[in-house]
């Protein structure tokens, strides 16, 4: 493989302590190395740009069977935006739920090269995978729904931590998932008759668990399994005026487990959950609430769920929620997955600047990520494409980075909303450096992905290059300056190869598809004959037919963990 | 000033023409129009590849004059997004016409493919011949039908004429197929001839006029009154019509006008007045 030389780049990588320092740095062989030389050395000129690790998206619902019924009951999405195919891409469609390749395509562009789908229905791994293997340049991985699972329910009610560890740990290795992911855990469940829960301490109809038991439980296990990430919680009640409450209800439930100042939790969108007041006439931001407990603990990692202003399409496993949004917004809806012990919902929606209640959402998401002080504690994100598409992430740092971006569209949005939101007070505005933890740096910490998100020595050589100088722009006066160079890098480096150029794609590769594997242990040997009575019993798919076997995944990329079970 | 297009060759696969409007011929010379591009199948040409050009297009759209001459049926959104000016295609021509235009004029001597005016928001088409299914629809999964302007078909029309339609008029001299004035909000909707039927299903607004036959009227109408006459754009349409309201399963309240002496076998409503 081609040797490279990135050369006099002002280079962000905060996890090594590097803010803007013009210095070189040298890839070999798909990894950062300390220098190259010889001939065939490929240089890029990057003086006068910024250069930083390839972009790291923590929550990106961009495959799965819920994404691609999405995909089916919006083709007015696929119609106004489409891409035409190049020498090196292929063709494709759609503005908030793009097919499968064209997502790779704009993730490159942008200078991202490691995006998480954050919802796999255990039972649609396959399908899952199928589109991953299909999504390009990208490396990913997918969490499995587990909040909601049956097996999981039935042994966290009889208190079975370390059985219910075994079967994360076989479900893990049967689906290739990366992460435990919790949807309104118990309410999915509740929602297969028709209800929901209320609270964290509401239980579980004819399951008799509450859902800060699940919270709990899957917290003990995921730390008994040793997992690379957290457990990663979409709250109960989200979506409602007053849900504040829960969030922080559901961040203090495991308080008590997290052991130094490591995360035990993730709350992810928690703009979504940052919602105050009893009613959508008295609704209001609880983003003030959710920041100051956040900023006095360190067990907790949040991601933003930005609203922007647009048309998108809104889809979670969380189905009672996306009914009352159905029911709100009038629009048609999809119901899903109900069968596969989760139950997505997906509606088409657009956030309008002069709605109250969607410019205060608005508010919430910057406010979260302003308040918050340490930038390694909330990641960028816009819940994909549940509060606005992911392209629109360069506009969310220019708000980021910028008061007066914020102010320009504050003075658009509903008056009542602008009297009512902080951001006026806020005068904090990210630096790059800043930039760079919450889109890369900090989202790859936190997904315990040791070779992403930094540009150290043995560093996978995935970096992106933006065209903007930091000597010479002010960058909180010339936003839309740095709104382009974000939205188009001017290289984007994947596995030590130049993948995009001048924000068009040269170069398709395979990305890797990270999976957890939990090394075989006596007890996940010894549940397998419980499960495949289960099996029998309940479920549509043979045990053996469930597993997704590992070259089904076109560029497998195992993260081994010894489990303590 | 006029801008004369004829196509150097028949078309096999559609040819993708959404350059082809008064907006983007506005200021340049023919040389200039000659390379604009345009995609035919999943190739992409220049326009003076596919089409000999005369002409040049004037200072502003609304100066420009496009005359369509030759077989153009594979031709698609010609006059897509237009806002002002004319376009008169000689003969017959493929699918949607004047998609989402803003203002302006489009003639058709022959026949238009489906989605003719489908999401359009001002402005006038007229077609001498038929049109196929969609006149004036919105586009599939959407919502945003029709928002305003006038389309006028002379000929028939297809299935679903002026779906979710919010606003505006459509006129049909000949027949319509099944399903006219569909999801329609607002707006009306005359057709001289008849109807297959299902007309106005799930309309929550606007008026719906058929001065022919239709089969039968959906179940989830109800009947108003007998009118003598109806009144559309300035024009009196001398009936007697049944006027029915709907869609009740919608909640609507929408207005279909059915001709009471085209439509003997629809006398039993009468006695629920």
């Amino acid at each position: 493989m081609a040797e490279l030389l990135i050369k006099n780049g002002f280079v962000y990588d905060p996890m090594n302590n590097i803010d803007g320092e013009r210095m070189d740095l040298a890839v070999k062989d798909g990894k950062i190395v300390e220098n190259v030389g010889g001939k065939g050395v490929k240089i890029i000129n990057a003086s006068g740009m910024v250069v930083m690790p390839g972009g790291v998206d923590i929550h990106s619902h961009i495959a799965g069977a819920k994404v691609n019924a999405g995909r089916l009951l919006r083709p007015e999405d696929h119609f106004k935006d489409v891409e035409v195919k190049t020498a090196v891409t292929r063709s494709g469609v759609g503005y908030s739920i793009p097919s499968t390749f064209t997502t790779g395509y704009r993730y490159a562009r942008m200078g991202y090269t490691t995006v998480m789908d954050p919802a796999m229905p255990p039972l649609k791994a396959r399908h899952t995978h199928e589109e991953l293997n299909d999504t390009p340049i990208i490396d990913k991985a997918s969490y499995p729904l587990l909040g909601d699972c049956w097996f999981v329910l039935e042994y966290l009610r009889e208190n079975m931590i370390e059985e219910c560890a075994a079967y994360v740990a076989w479900t893990m290795n049967a689906t290739k998932g990366y992460a435990v992911k919790l949807v309104n855990p118990g309410g999915l469940e509740a929602w297969g008759f028709g209800r929901n829960v209320r609270d964290i301490d509401d239980p579980v109809p004819h399951f008799n668990i509450t859902p800060r038991e699940i919270i709990r439980g899957l917290c003990k296990v995921n730390q008994l399994l040793k997992m690379p990430h957290t457990i990663h919680v979409h709250t109960n009640n989200l979506g409602k005026p007053g849900n504040y409450v829960t969030a922080l209800e559901t961040m203090k439930c495991v308080e008590d487990l997290a052991k130094g100042d490591k995360p035990v939790i993730h709350i992810t969108h928690c703009q979504f959950s940052a919602f105050k007041g009893s009613d959508w006439r008295t609704f209001e931001s609880g983003a003030e609430e959710i920041a100051r407990y956040v900023n006095q603990h360190s067990h907790a990692t949040l991601d933003m769920g930005q609203v922007v202003f647009t048309d998108t399409t809104t889809m979670t496993a969380d189905g009672p929620f996306q009914y009352i949004l159905h029911q709100i917004s009038g629009n048609k809806w999809i119901n899903h997955d109900v069968e596969t012990e989760t139950s997505a919902g997906i509606v088409p929606f657009r956030y309008r600047r002069k709605s109250y209640v969607h410019a205060i959402q608005w508010s919430i998401g910057l406010e979260l990520s302003l308040l918050i002080e340490d930038p390694w504690k909330i990641y960028l994100t816009t819940d994909h494409p549940n509060a606005a598409p992911f392209t629109s992430y360069p506009r969310v740092v220019s708000w980021l980075m910028s008061q007066a971006a914020r102010e320009k569209v504050m003075k658009k949005i509903n008056r009542k909303a602008r009297r009512r939101s902080l951001l006026p007070s806020i005068d904090r505005e990210y630096t790059l450096r800043e930039v760079a933890i919450v889109t890369r740096a900090g989202p790859a910490k936190a997904l315990g992905l040791t070779q992403k998100g930094h540009l150290g020595v043995g560093a996978d050589a995935d970096i992106a290059i933006y065209n903007v100088n930091p000597e010479r722009v002010n960058l909180s006066k010339k936003y839309k300056t740095v709104r382009r160079a974000f939205q188009r890098a001017a290289y984007t480096i994947k596995n030590g190869e130049v993948v995009v150029k001048n924000g068009e794609v040269v170069k398709s590769v395979n990305g890797k598809t990270f999976w957890v594997n939990v090394k075989a242990s006596p007890s996940i040997i010894e549940i397998a004959p419980t499960l495949q009575r289960e099996f029998e019993k309940y479920y549509t798919v043979r045990y053996e037919n469930y597993q997704v076997p590992t070259h089904h995944l076109a560029v497998s990329s195992p993260v081994l963990v010894e489990a303590r079970v | 000033m006029v801008v004369t297009l004829r196509p150097k060759r028949s078309f096999w696969v559609p040819v993708d023409a959404e350059c082809l409007t008064p907006d983007i011929f506005a200021g340049k010379s023919s040389r200039e129009i000659t390379a604009l591009k345009l995609r035919e199948g999943n190739r992409e040409r220049a326009l003076g590849e596919l089409f000999e050009v005369e002409g040049e297009g004037g200072a502003t759209p609304k100066e420009v004059s496009i005359q369509v001459f030759g077989d153009v049926r594979k031709v698609r959104r010609i006059g897509a997004r237009m806002s002002a000016g004319e376009i008169v295609v000689h003969g017959d021509i493929g699918m949607h016409l004047g998609e989402e235009m803003t203002g302006g004029r489009i003639m058709v001597a022959g026949s238009a493919d489906s989605w003719a005016g489908s999401m359009m928001k001002k402005g006038t088409i007229e077609i001498k011949g038929d049109a196929g299914d969609y006149v004036g629809a919105a586009y599939r999964g959407s919502t945003a039908g029709m928002s305003g302007g006038t389309i006028i078909i002379h000929g028939n029309a297809g299935n679903e004429v002026g779906c979710f339609m919010r606003r505006g008029l459509i006129k049909v001299y000949g027949n319509v197929g099944q399903f006219a004035g569909m999801h329609m909000r607002n707006g009306v909707i005359l057709v001289r001839g008849n109807s297959e039927g299902r007309a106005g299903a799930e309309m929550t607004g606007g008026r719906i006029v058929i001065c022919g036959s239709i089969p039968s009227i959906l179940p989830t109408f109800t009947i108003d009154s007998v009118r003598p006459r109806v009144k559309v754009d300035e024009e009196e349409i001398s009936g007697p019509f049944y006027m029915f309201v709907g869609d009740l399963a919608e909640g609507g309240d929408g207005r279909l006008y059915v001709s009471q002496t085209r439509n003997p076998h629809l006398g039993f409503y009468e006695k629920y007045l």
